[in-house]
């Protein structure tokens, strides 16, 4: 597909790179020449400069046969215009990113009469992940597939737990459990483990479960899933204020602190059952008062990130409570996941992730049959959902026959409302919606899984 | 350094070269000449040790900026010494040195050759040489690119290295697209070329051989005499292919897409002004010695042809020209033709450039307050490109001076050492004096070569790929 990226900032790189790597043609528009140069001249991407709301760029950049605008300059209002004169210079479709909350609650009307295909709230996106953690804070990561009906779970193996020397197939008979370990991730190295991949203590595992079995398996492997019931946050940003709203929807009771006396103002009038505090959370005495050695979960959503980790590292030492860490600007992966913080969001990489997902399925409605595509671990293991709509070398051969690429993994089969949890014997029938876990990025067929 | 992923690719370019050299191959199949046998050879000894480098896909995978400059001008050099073996193994050639040389020169586009008599070598290693022109003109390793998978734009640091040119500018977004759209477009224009030929009776090979050396704008003749035996129709229509293949190719991509006012832009139209008024003042100069002002026209117009387009093909030997001819002529070396093209020099570009800039300089002169930007098509050249074009303009300049000096212990006048240089970096072929059209490079000594092959390459990967191998920074850890 052809699609023009408007914005060279950090969400708008991170698409540019992962839409590149599937194979899409790009293009980004900036105003700022350096912006549009640094991204051409690493990624195979073109480059032009200029306003991305003008006809003229957008001409440029090639609208008459591009297939996908997608906005994300730091402006709305420029977004929108972008993606209204797209719609009108070109027959292709528009995802905005909008951000200011007096615009995003009227996000169905923008659609509607704007012909937008999607409007994207990257806070609004990253509080709902966060939300999601805390609902379920034992994992580390959670997706959903198949609306809902599955979960793959990520989670760091606790010390003592049963599954430490324990080989893959044995986790049936041992646990009498029915989930399967999609990916183990060992220091910077993530295996797709067969039957006879022994685990380790401090691997961090994802699994396959249906969403009743997971609990279960939980309390087999001594795993603590206390449920969370105060959360302490550290920012008031969007992010915050959005994360808010959820949680006290689900009946947590939170506490803000807030910096700026006048944001905290705001908030306070914005926002019903939220305790919020008027304190520099660098100041330790702050986040003791306010009640850090007894609180359920920790999230720091500060815009600095390296206060951000500072701050969970010392929650960390005075509580064993749940820790989410916000990471915008600074790209450490793997020096960050040795800190042991247990979850850390990316706001970039949830608005790239979602964009992405979108334009999978608006590929698959040429030629792909994919319907949704997850990172599990960022640009090395990915989760794909493919619906089995007709008849293929897959197709009603026992799994333990087909010839599988290696690190392809069928994780999950969902068969008429039945989650099935596949063991070799098992085949695919059409009809079937299927998950497949693999480190072979940009699957687009689900007879790609064969050698 | 990536040294596994420089090994890697370097193989794969050996494959490639392996699989150009079946082409004059065939053609020594076809004549039933004896040095089929070396040609074979040399595919075999390509194929053996590239596939050996090829075995291990290296697992990081990863291309930096220097790593890119790096692979370009090995692979150059790897390309030539491999090229020169067929040369070499036949006896056709029997200094490695010279054998170097006949290989670069055609790899280069610049068709400056050692060979005393041409005609006394075979079909097959005649066709070598145009192929390698032809090869050569349009970039190898963009081509190769476009074969060998590797993801993401790790490709473009390697195109903007070997593309000719201030900056580089991509068609399309993918650099494996771009890189299809500009080899067709080479492909059919030479092909246009091919049947134009035969239909002026030139046989197939003749007309391949021409098709070929004229797209890589090379200029390697097949003939002692060059095209000078031809008929006027097909010097004609040389002369108007060496200008085709000397305007950028993106001008055609423009054209296609029913751009005509951004294809014309202003480096084309100073390139045609350049073009008709050297023409006209050279016709002028040279009109008394020729039977008709017609004739007169011909010759000038194919000379100016082919040495702004740095291919090289001569009709006659402008050596013995007047002054005015042969410094107009000496000049037009130095510039060559467009950017992104098959041509040499320092392109009309960057001298639109510089003359910009030193106006510019002017204006701030008088007004020192004066805020002024370059411009080129009302685009503004962004000030990254005008100092890189001053940086090489200095760094020519230094590659030129020091190697007048070094072939100059050789001894002979400076009229032949200064256009030896001149006609090397710029990639034309033939210059003035001992170096002159009916004559050859062989009398210089082996170091006197070497550095003219450096020259060589060095023109044709616009000198920064060729002097970073020389940078001890380049190979620090």
């Amino acid at each position: 597909m052809n699609i023009i990226i408007v914005g060279c900032g950090k969400v708008g790189q991170a698409l540019a790179v992962q839409l590149n790597e599937e194979g899409n043609n790009i293009t980004v528009i900036d105003l700022i020449a350096s912006k549009v140069n640094d991204i051409s001249s690493q990624y195979d991407v073109m480059g032009v400069v200029g306003n991305g709301a003008t006809h003229l760029t957008q001409q440029e950049a090639g609208i008459s046969r591009a297939d996908l605008l997608i906005a994300v300059t730091g402006s709305d209002e420029l977004n929108l215009l972008c993606c209204l004169i797209a719609k009108k210079a070109g027959n292709c479709q528009t995802i905005a990113r909008v951000r200011s909350p007096q615009y995003y609650t009227e996000a169905p009307f923008l659609k509607d009469e704007l012909g937008l295909a999607m409007v994207i709230n990257p806070e609004q996106a990253a509080a709902s992940e966060i939300a999601r953690v805390l609902r379920f804070p034992s994992a580390i990561k959670i997706d959903t597939f198949g609306r809902g009906r599955v979960e793959l779970l990520k989670f760091r193996l606790p010390e003592e737990s049963p599954l430490v020397g324990c080989a893959a197939k044995e986790i049936a008979t041992k646990l009498h459990c029915d989930v399967l370990v999609c990916t183990v991730e060992r220091g910077d190295e993530v295996h797709i483990p067969n039957g006879d991949f022994v685990f380790e203590e401090k691997d961090v595992i994802s699994i396959v479960a249906a969403t009743r079995k997971a609990a279960e398996f939980f309390k087999r492997i001594k795993y603590k899933t206390n449920s969370i019931k105060d959360v302490m946050i550290v920012g008031g940003g969007e992010i915050g204020h959005y994360l808010c709203e959820q949680l006290t929807r689900s009946g947590m009771s939170v506490k803000l602190i807030e910096k700026d006396p006048r944001r905290c103002e705001e908030l306070c009038e914005l926002l019903n059952d939220v305790t919020i505090i008027n304190g520099d959370a660098s100041d330790q005495k702050i986040l003791l008062e306010a009640g850090l050695e007894n609180t359920g979960a920790f999230v720091a959503l500060t815009n600095l990130d390296e206060e951000n980790i500072l701050l969970s590292l010392f929650a960390k030492s005075v509580g064993g409570c749940k820790l989410i860490t916000k990471i915008n600007r600074i790209d450490f992966g793997g020096v960050i996941n040795h800190l042991d913080l247990d979850t850390i969001i990316y706001p970039k990489n949830i608005t790239s992730d979602y964009i992405v997902r979108y334009v999978r399925a608006m590929r698959s409605s040429i030629g792909s049959n994919m319907e949704t595509l997850y990172n599990v671990i960022k640009g090395k293991v990915e989760a794909a959902e493919f619906i089995i709509k007709e008849q293929s070398p897959v197709v009603d051969v026992p799994l333990m026959s087909l010839a599988l690429k290696p690190n392809v993994l069928v994780a999950a089969i969902l068969r008429d409302k039945k989650v099935i949890i596949p063991r070799g014997h098992d085949s695919l029938q059409i009809g079937d919606a299927v998950i497949i876990v693999s480190s072979r990025l940009a699957l687009h067929d689900i007879t790609d899984i064969l050698k | 350094m990536n040294y596994k992923m420089i090994s890697y690719i370097l193989g794969w370019i050996l494959i490639f070269e392996g699989m150009f050299l079946a082409v004059p191959g065939i053609t020594a199949l076809f004549f039933g000449e004896s040095e089929l046998w070396s040609y074979l050879l040399s595919i075999s000894i390509c194929l053996l040790i590239g596939s050996l480098l090829i075995l291990k896909k290296p697992q990081k995978r990863q291309l930096y900026a220097r790593e890119g400059c790096v692979i370009v001008s090995l692979s150059w050099i790897v390309l030539s010494a491999f090229g020169a073996l067929p040369f070499f193994l036949s006896g056709e050639i029997p200094n490695y040195v010279d054998a170097l040389f006949e290989s670069v020169s055609g790899f280069t586009t610049t068709g400056a050759s050692i060979l005393n008599d041409v005609e006394a070598i075979s079909y097959a290693s005649r066709m070598w040489r145009s192929f390698s022109h032809w090869v050569g003109g349009m970039g190898v390793l963009v081509f190769i690119m476009a074969f060998i998978p590797l993801s993401g734009g790790q490709n473009m640091h390697i195109m903007k290295a070997e593309s000719p040119g201030p900056s580089v500018s991509k068609l399309v977004p993918r650099v494996k697209t771009t890189a299809m759209l500009l080899y067709s477009i080479y492909l059919v224009l030479t092909l246009i070329e091919f049947i134009l030929l035969l239909c002026g009776g030139m046989t197939p090979y003749e007309a391949i051989n021409t098709a070929f050396a004229t797209g890589g704008t090379g200029g390697f003749g097949f003939y002692n005499s060059s095209m000078g035996s031809f008929s006027p129709y097909i010097q004609i229509v040389v002369t108007v292919f060496m200008l085709l293949f000397s305007v950028n190719f993106n001008c055609y991509f423009l054209l296609m897409t029913r751009k005509i006012k951004d294809a014309f832009n202003l480096e084309l139209r100073t390139f045609l002004i350049m073009y008709v008024s050297a023409t006209a003042l050279i016709t002028l100069n040279i009109a008394g010695s020729f039977k008709s002002a017609g004739e007169a026209l011909r010759n000038s117009a194919f000379t100016v042809a082919s040495i702004m387009s740095t291919t090289g093909f001569s009709v006659v030997d402008f050596n013995q020209w007047p002054e005015l001819s042969r410094t107009l002529l000496v000049i037009l070396m130095f510039i060559g033709a467009c950017a992104g093209s098959t041509c040499g020099g320092i392109k009309i570009s960057r001298v639109i450039i510089l003359f910009k800039g030193m106006a510019k300089e002017l204006h701030t002169m008088i007004q020192p307050h004066q805020v002024k930007k370059i411009k080129m098509d009302s685009h503004t050249i962004d000030h990254e490109t005008v100092r890189s074009v001053n940086v090489f303009m200095v760094a020519y300049l230094m590659i030129f001076i020091i190697s007048l000096v070094i072939i100059s212990f050789d001894n002979h006048d400076l009229i032949t050492s200064f256009t030896a240089v001149a006609t090397t970096i710029s990639n034309v072929g033939p210059g003035l004096e001992m170096v002159g059209p009916a004559s050859n490079f062989s009398f210089f000594s082996d170091p006197a070569k070497i550095v003219l092959i450096f020259d060589m390459l060095a023109g044709r990967l616009e000198l920064f790929p060729m002097l970073l191998l020389f940078t001890p920074a380049t190979w620090k850890k």
